[in-house]
């Protein structure tokens, strides 16, 4: 039994176990999301994040451990942000027929997650840090960590509620969009598309990706835009 | 080895975004202004046909990406679990709200809009 301890103090402590666990938990949800017919509720991201937070905190392996495998994946966000410009490069006629548009939807929609999320956490109560954490929740973890920590708010606070966003937002999309009565037409994918880039950045982008292609291109598109108008608004607007 | 090189491109082309950031000081992350110099840079076959290919894996595995940073929640288990109600009727409704605001407005302005080939009606699973 010591032996297994001090071999387990040993992987645990390399960056080798961060990386192996995240990509074999990550297969593994992922074949359970393709068995369930790609079901919201069987969200890869969601699994994976309970299995592994659960299997650290049972056995005691602390975050910075872990991510010092993990950051050769979460460094591949950078690329995968960037190669986001291809499949709106593959709609580029189309997009620039409609670029007021899309830009006027880009604006009311972030407008109104980030207001309401303030408006509803000053009527909850919620302490001035988080508050101000929440502001750019929809805007993908990485970029909303920046603008977290120029607006004062908690960078990892503002990473935690952009990741919970984001599955929020590929967990119950469909039944917001059930309610609200979109067509099944290549307009209406496009809409659902880029609602779930604006509201819940890549996760709601990776989603949409696996539904369907256009509404996968329209959520790149307004995942880039959110950036965008939330990196240059945001610090205006708490100035 | 496309892919591969398809991945050299990208990389290249995020470092330049994070240059042009930093030396101009924008507001902005280097890999957005990498996604906005792609754009232009993808009309050369020589880009465009690696970085498609490398382009179609990334993206197929985007939710892999964020694991990581999701598995930052466990560090912020006492925040959560001592304001968890307030903060998920928060999450949950600003999403919705942000979500219909944009899916209502680009839907109503695009009303009169056709595509060159309207897709055929798809089996709802959105």
């Amino acid at each position: 039994m010591a032996e297994v301890v001090a071999l387990w103090v040993y992987l645990s402590a390399t960056p080798l176990f961060g990386l192996t666990a995240t990509l074999s938990v990550y297969v593994l949800a992922h074949a359970l999301y393709l068995r369930s017919g790609q079901a919201a509720w069987a969200n890869p991201v969601l699994w994976s994040v309970v299995t592994l937070a659960s299997l650290l905190l049972a056995t005691g392996t602390s975050y910075p451990g872990y991510f010092s495998g993990a950051q050769f994946i979460h460094f591949l966000l950078g690329p995968a942000v960037v190669a986001l410009g291809w499949p709106l490069w593959q709609r580029r006629t189309e997009v620039r027929q409609r670029w007021g548009r899309l830009l006027l939807a880009a604006l009311l929609g972030g407008g109104a997650a980030s207001g309401s999320a303030l408006a509803l956490s000053w009527a909850l109560d919620l302490p001035h840090e988080v508050l101000l954490s929440m502001a750019p929740k929809s805007v993908t973890a990485p970029v909303a960590m920046g603008i977290a920590e120029k607006i004062g708010g908690v960078p990892a606070l503002s990473a935690v509620f952009a990741m919970l966003t984001g599955l929020i937002g590929a967990l119950s999309a469909r039944f917001v969009f059930r309610v609200l009565r979109l067509p099944y037409s290549q307009t209406g994918w496009a809409a659902r598309g880029f609602a779930l880039g604006t509201a819940s950045h890549g996760i709601g982008a990776a989603r949409a990706l696996q539904v369907n292609p256009d509404a996968g291109a329209y959520a790149g598109l307004a995942l880039g835009l959110q950036v965008v108008l939330a990196a240059l608004l945001l610090p205006l607007f708490f100035r | 080895m496309q892919g591969l090189r398809g991945l050299t491109w990208l990389l290249v082309i995020q470092s330049a975004g994070e240059l042009l950031a930093r030396a101009l000081h924008l507001p902005f992350p280097g890999p957005v202004v990498g996604m906005v110099l792609l754009l232009g840079a993808l009309r050369w076959p020589l880009v465009r046909e690696p970085v498609a290919e490398c382009a179609g894996f990334l993206l197929n595995h985007l939710s892999l990406l964020f694991i990581p940073v999701g598995v930052g929640v466990m560090t912020h288990l006492d925040v959560l679990s001592h304001y968890g109600g307030r903060i998920a009727v928060v999450l949950v409704l600003s999403t919705w709200i942000g979500m219909a605001v944009s899916a209502l407005t680009l839907h109503a302005l695009s009303r009169g809009d056709t595509f060159a080939a309207e897709a055929p009606p798809e089996a709802p699973h959105g």
